[in-house]
């Protein structure tokens, strides 16, 4: 029975992750900025120091740049680090050891040497933050081969991708956003499982439109899904949980029974993980498949706005989709 | 491997690109050798070395299989990075030699990463990171120098100033003509050096990694040297750059690394012309063995363009 089961929270569920990886592996390590901090990064990294020591718990100097690439060296010599980028938007000082050196080090040297470290960046935003205290870059990230980005947007994912994302000998960027942290599910034994078994999840089955998140996105397609079916609406929802490299087989055997398609991205846009999805869909599918038109909801195209006014408009919300999908498709 | 060596290998890449052999660009460090020489000879395999663009010597200080350097800079399966990275992505696993790449300082984060790997490992072996001054320019540079100290990481850095960037002499670049004084602002042991001079490098070398492998500590060799050759490729680049003349170049050319030492050992009478001469001969053998043997190499076969982006499939 599940009466007397627990529910762990997103932020415990990560921390859980954290703790098996420390125990069960002398080669992790971790290592950025706020990590013997209580409030830097929520309580997903709390007390970690005091149990495994700040040898291996290491709050690093204001260095993206360095700190970043210094956890790709140790992940070429055979350790399994964790850097922590406690905000996304921070991160962009370290592109050239993530981008330049671990997407590449498996390649460039005929496969003789790899970079598996592990890139934790949170996607921390609203609250009036403004345009470098918001932005949601996967899809930058997602463009680069030889990188895997991760995304959970449940509390059993945030806890079982961090572990399948350690322990992959690929480089790979996990991100995770505060604002899934209050979700809560009840957490089955750890079962490790290869990253590249992760594929598109499906979180609720339906039969008139499919509909596409990532992180975030994922939990407002479902709430808005569950609204929809008072309105005689039957929707499907996926998690993409990878998003690059991209999987898509099942999203394409959805889109043949629905034949309805909608992607809901926290990122912009213009050459966004959106138009990514659509397109690996559309194009592997007959041209008559489709009743709707594919449509992608996701943030404006300007920077994220300090105005309280405009971050409403700014963000998808639940009743937002609702709208979007009573008024753009005909069912 | 001896710098004779180096220099020699050099010279027939320098050679194979003019004549249109090689086809990605070369950064040759002819005139240079006596630091990754005097360096290499204090390392183990167990050590973590990166280079950068400029690294035929880094690899063959600790890896003398010159028919894989060859192979690799003419793009053949047989080469150090199974021809999948040409003269500017070079490795080799074995002895240590964890990578070079021509990023600016993308490796000097890496090496510090290496650092704190054999910390937490505590297996005594120390990172060695290949820099130029240019590099000492990057930001990175300094977040690295600045981390290793207050995290005792054991780090060398060695610092090639060879007076250009590119073509841009270092007074264009920064107000003081040294770049130790870095290392003193982060409270890291440094020395300034000879680069022409290999005794010099390795007894300098050789005292710093000693107390490195005991107590983990980071520590920074700057070593003043000149190329011969231009930024890239064969041309000697004499008419190119602010203050790079054909006098400078002549000068520095007097202060051959190789000669100098084999000038010294001929007059304290423990070695000869003629074993000079003789080893040359050899040393030219031995090139030319190489270079055949990698030309009949095969190429990457053509269906492996994707292999290696990822490590899992």
């Amino acid at each position: 029975m599940c009466i007397n089961m627990i529910r762990t929270s997103y932020s415990d569920a990560i921390l859980s992750g954290f703790d098996y990886l420390l125990k069960n592996y002398p080669e992790v390590f971790v290592l950025g900025q706020g990590l013997w901090s209580p409030w830097y990064v929520g309580n997903t990294m709390k007390n970690l120091d005091k149990k495994y020591g700040k040898d291996r718990i290491i709050d690093t100097p204001v260095s993206e740049s360095a700190c970043t690439g210094a956890a790709v060296g140790a992940s070429i010599c055979g350790m399994k680090p964790i850097i922590v980028h406690p905000r996304m938007d921070f991160m962009l000082y370290a592109m050239d050891s993530i981008v330049n050196q671990a997407a590449k080090w498996s390649y460039m040297f005929g496969g003789q040497l790899n970079a598996p470290v592990t890139i934790r960046s949170i996607i921390n935003r609203g609250g009036s933050q403004g345009a470098q205290h918001s932005q949601a870059l996967h899809s930058w990230f997602a463009h680069i081969p030889g990188i895997r980005v991760v995304m959970p947007s449940t509390a059993q994912d945030a806890r079982d991708l961090l572990i399948s994302s350690v322990l992959c000998p690929d480089p790979v960027i996990y991100i995770d956003d505060r604002w899934l942290y209050e979700q809560t599910a009840n957490l089955g034994p750890i079962k490790e499982t290869p990253l590249n078994a992760i594929t598109p999840k499906c979180l609720k089955e339906g039969d008139q439109i499919t509909i596409i998140g990532s992180g975030y996105s994922t939990l407002l397609a479902l709430k808005a899904s569950n609204k929809l079916n008072c309105d005689g609406i039957d929707a499907e929802v996926f998690d993409l949980r990878v998003l690059n490299p991209l999987n898509s087989k099942n999203l394409l055997d959805s889109v043949l029974k629905t034949k309805r398609l909608l992607v809901i991205d926290s990122g912009w846009k213009s050459c966004g993980m959106a138009s990514e999805v659509i397109t690996s869909i559309v194009e592997q599918i007959p041209t008559d498949t489709l009743i709707d038109q594919p449509r992608r909801i996701t943030l404006p195209d300007c920077p994220a706005p300090s105005c309280e006014v405009h971050e409403k408009d700014y963000y998808p919300n639940e009743e937002k989709i609702i709208k979007f999908i009573n008024d753009e498709y005909y069912f | 491997m001896s710098m004779s060596v180096i220099r020699a290998a050099e010279i027939k890449i320098a050679e194979a690109k003019k004549n249109g052999l090689i086809k990605g660009p070369v950064h040759l460090g002819v005139g240079q050798e006596a630091i990754a020489v005097g360096v290499s000879k204090n390392l183990r395999n167990s050590d973590r070395i990166f280079g950068a663009h400029r690294s035929h010597s880094h690899i063959l200080g600790v890896d003398n299989d010159l028919h894989k350097l060859f192979a690799e800079v003419l793009g053949r399966n047989t080469g150090f990075s199974y021809g999948m990275g040409g003269s500017m992505h070079l490795a080799s696993k074995s002895k240590g030699f964890l990578g070079s790449v021509p990023i600016v300082t993308g490796t000097v984060p890496l090496a510090l990463g290496a650092g704190l790997a054999s910390k937490l490992q505590k297996s005594g072996d120390i990172a060695i990171s290949y820099l130029g001054d240019g590099a000492t320019e990057e930001g990175v540079f300094h977040e690295s120098l600045n981390f290793a100290r207050v995290s005792n990481i054991p780090i060398l850095f060695v610092v090639e100033n060879n007076l250009f960037s590119s073509h841009m002499h270092m007074s264009l670049r920064q107000p003081l003509n040294t770049i130790n004084r870095f290392a003193k602002a982060h409270k890291i042991e440094t020395r300034l050096i000879d680069g022409n001079d290999v005794v010099e490098i390795y007894r300098t070398t050789s005292e710093f990694i000693r107390k490195m492998r005991s107590k983990p500590e980071p520590y920074l060799i700057e070593a003043i040297t000149y190329r011969w050759f231009g930024h890239v490729d064969w041309r000697e680049d004499i008419d190119v750059g602010v203050a790079r003349s054909k006098k400078d170049l002549l000068n520095w050319k007097k202060r051959d690394p190789i000669k100098r030492l084999s000038d010294a050992m001929i007059n304290k009478k423990i070695w000869t012309k003629e074993k000079q001469d003789t080893l040359d001969l050899k040393v030219d053998e031995l090139i030319d063995e190489n270079w055949e043997k990698a030309l009949k190499d095969d190429f990457p076969d053509r269906k492996s363009l994707l292999d290696n982006v990822y490590k899992y499939d």
